[in-house]
């Protein structure tokens, strides 16, 4: 589904990417961790296809060389994105918006979805405009359902969020990422998580550490998650367990 | 009577070359087209065209919709009408036969603009033909608006109103008034004069739409008087090229509790100069004041957004708000917001001003959810301007979303 290629990336001076390959097959959840400033955001963004970056090696998905294709078009082809903090757009309602992504991507009717993530106060407010940390990350959900993308990236989802409406979002990632039966199931998807917490709702297949733009480790996410909590990410570098050539 | 009028008419006389306070300074030709037109029967019978660029000011010819409608073309009032159901509630006529017919409207005339406010108010009275009165009698409810339209085509290219409009103690109304040419006229100047009259615990929603073209000059002269609990609602929507516009309508709130808010949406295009603001003094104790504006700034366009608030009284609160948007390298914008408060120490009296471009990082926060570039631009410039309108009239809506799709369309 999705390929990158020894990707680096470089924002004016500064590379932040420095050789990212991984293979996300159809219908598997990839879990992405690392400490702040690795670069985990900027990996997203990319292959999302956002912000202004130099950017060499290449991004494949579902067969197709999308590197250089603009963000739009990747939008169209499948790939969504739940940011770790969106913008202000206080010129354009959250109904508003959902009215032009259900336009382009038409999921079917959202009454349900807008219930379960306790939207429906929020729909004639600007988007994200005075948003609280939870209201922010239920909104993104629900966007992102409405768009029903093939691949959804997914930024610290439960960060700035407290315990009840991780509960909320959890439930709505699972309902995306492995839905039930009817559904389709070939969605993948690639997750940063900062604090493990949202793994409990994904049946998650691989985990990456990423440090200082390089993927240092890879392997079982629960087995990474452990490690990472018994030795720090610190512990990754040094480690030597897994060999992460040819991730 | 003829006393006081010969006054003014002295008093005009003396200020025809009196420069405007604001503005680039017009010479204006004196002529006046003697041009008479036929009244029209029927909405139905204007020309297609004319019906077309009517529309898009706010007219529509289905008058089942309306309570009343007046129609002046060039300096000819071609059409004024109550609808049955509103005899009783609502006068509509040419202001010459309300000044007949009404001699206490003496009172009403030059009242809250001063004739020789400068050289425009002074053609007006020397030169002037036709505008409306509207008066909405005591108590009326009105539930329908009212429309007018002033249009200027071939018949000449100058146009002298006077308007004066009286929403009677406890009436509720609104009024939709377009401004507008006929599609092959270029050039040519409107001057228009209303004074608005609130009296106690009325409500007036006031909506112009204004469709100029690329040789107009403009300038409106407003004055509005709002009494006790009283309440008006100024919405003014400039969407096409113009040559020039200036007006600065002055609001005084006397009354106790009085209201008002003025809305004002502008989309400068081509070499338009706009020059638009507001002036809000309130006098009365309870007193509250909005004044909002959003303009759009595009190719060579040239805007100032003005706006005062004035308070003479303790108990009194407003707000003031300017936000422009500039999308061309070549285009200048300029918030002047002023706020002066007049002995009255607690007088509460804000404003905000800002003047930026569209937020990239939004319009890419948009196409990430599959919107193409020019949906996510259009979509928050619609939505720009539209955040500034509160109030408006349900049944405008609909002709606003179409004048707005049209802009951005252009926009991009
Ligand atoms: N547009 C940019 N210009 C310059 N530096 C950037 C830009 N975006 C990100 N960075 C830098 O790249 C590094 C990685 O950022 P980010 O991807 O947000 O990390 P993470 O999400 O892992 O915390 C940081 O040092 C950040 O400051
Ligand atoms: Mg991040």
């Amino acid at each position: 589904m999705l390929e990158i290629i020894d990707l680096k990336v470089k924002a004016g001076q500064e590379t932040i990417l420095k050789g990212i390959s991984l293979k996300i097959p159809k219908g598997e959840t990839h879990i992405l961790l690392g400490p702040n400033g690795s670069g985990k955001t900027t990996l997203l963004k990319v292959i999302m296809g956002m912000g202004s970056f130099q950017i060499t090696g290449r991004i494949l998905f579902d067969g197709e060389d999308i590197t250089d294709l603009p963000l739009d078009e990747r939008a169209r082809r499948g790939i969504g994105i739940a940011m770790q903090k969106s913008p202000v757009v206080p010129e354009v309602t959250l109904g508003g918006l959902l009215e032009m992504i259900q336009e382009k991507h038409g999921n079917g009717k959202l009454e349900e979805r807008i219930e379960a993530l306790n939207c429906h106060y929020l729909l004639k407010r600007g988007v994200n405009e005075n948003f609280s940390g939870g209201e922010m990350k239920r909104s993104e959900m629900l966007q992102l359902i409405a768009q029903n993308p093939k691949f959804v990236l997914v930024d610290e989802p439960e960060s700035g969020v407290d315990l009840d409406n991780i509960v909320v979002i959890g439930e709505a990632l699972k309902s995306l990422l492995k839905p039930p039966r009817e559904i389709d199931k070939s969605r993948s998807a690639l997750v940063i998580t900062h604090t493990g917490r949202i793994m409990e709702y994904l049946n998650a297949d691989k985990g990456y550490v990423l440090v200082g733009g390089q993927i240092v480790c890879s392997g079982n996410p629960w087995d990474l998650f452990e490690e990472v909590n018994k030795h720090g990410f610190e512990g990754c570098l040094t480690c030597g367990r897994c060999s992460h050539e040819g991730v | 009577m003829k006393e006081y009028n010969m006054i003014l008419k002295e008093k005009a006389k003396k200020a025809l070359h009196k420069k405007a306070a604001y503005g680039s300074d017009l010479e204006l030709s004196a002529s006046v087209s003697d041009q008479k037109e036929q009244p029209l029967e029927s909405l139905d019978n204007l020309d297609k065209r004319i019906k077309e660029v009517s529309l898009l000011s706010g007219m529509i010819t289905d008058e089942t919709k309306r309570s009343g409608s007046f129609y002046q073309k060039g300096d000819s009032v071609i059409y004024e009408k109550v609808q049955e159901a509103y005899s009783g509630k609502v006068e509509i006529m040419k202001i010459e036969d309300a000044l007949q017919k009404h001699s206490w409207l003496q009172e009403y005339w030059w009242q809250m603009v001063p004739v020789d406010m400068d050289k425009y108010t002074a053609q007006v009275e020397l030169l002037g033909r036709g505008g409306y009165f509207i008066r909405i009698l005591p108590g009326a409810k009105v539930d329908k608006p009212i429309q007018s339209c002033l249009l200027l085509d071939e018949s000449g290219s100058s146009q002298r109103v006077h308007n004066i409009i009286v929403a009677e103690e406890g009436s509720q109304a609104q009024i939709i008034t377009g401004c507008t040419v006929s599609p092959d006229i270029k050039n040519g100047f409107h001057l228009g004069v209303s004074e608005f009259y609130i009296k106690k615990g009325a409500e007036l929603t006031f909506t112009m739409v204004h469709n100029w073209a690329e040789d107009f000059h403009v300038r409106p002269r407003t004055g509005i008087l709002v009494e006790e609990d009283g309440s008006f609602i100024n919405n003014y929507l400039l969407l096409q090229p113009v040559r020039s516009i200036q007006s600065y309508p002055r609001a005084v709130l006397a009354g106790k509790r009085s209201k008002v808010r003025f809305n004002t949406i502008v989309y400068g295009q081509g070499q338009s100069e706009l020059d638009l603001g507001s002036l809000i003094e309130l006098k009365g104790s309870g007193t509250t004041g909005d004044s909002i504006s959003r303009a759009l700034g595009t190719e060579q366009s040239n805007i100032i957004m003005r706006g005062r608030l004035k308070a003479y009284n303790n108990k009194a609160r407003a707000h003031l708000e300017c936000r422009g948007m500039l999308l061309s390298t070549e285009a200048v914008m300029d918030a002047i917001p002023e706020l002066s408060v007049v002995g009255a120490p607690e007088a509460d009296l804000t404003h905000e001003a800002a003047v930026g471009p569209v937020d990239e990082e939004a319009v890419e926060y948009l196409m990430s959810r599959g919107l193409k570039q020019d949906e996510a631009v259009s979509a928050i410039l619609q939505g720009f301007m539209h955040t500034g309108i509160k109030g408006l009239p349900e049944i405008l809506e609909e002709t606003l979303s179409k004048i707005f799709s049209n802009m951005s369309e252009k926009v991009i």
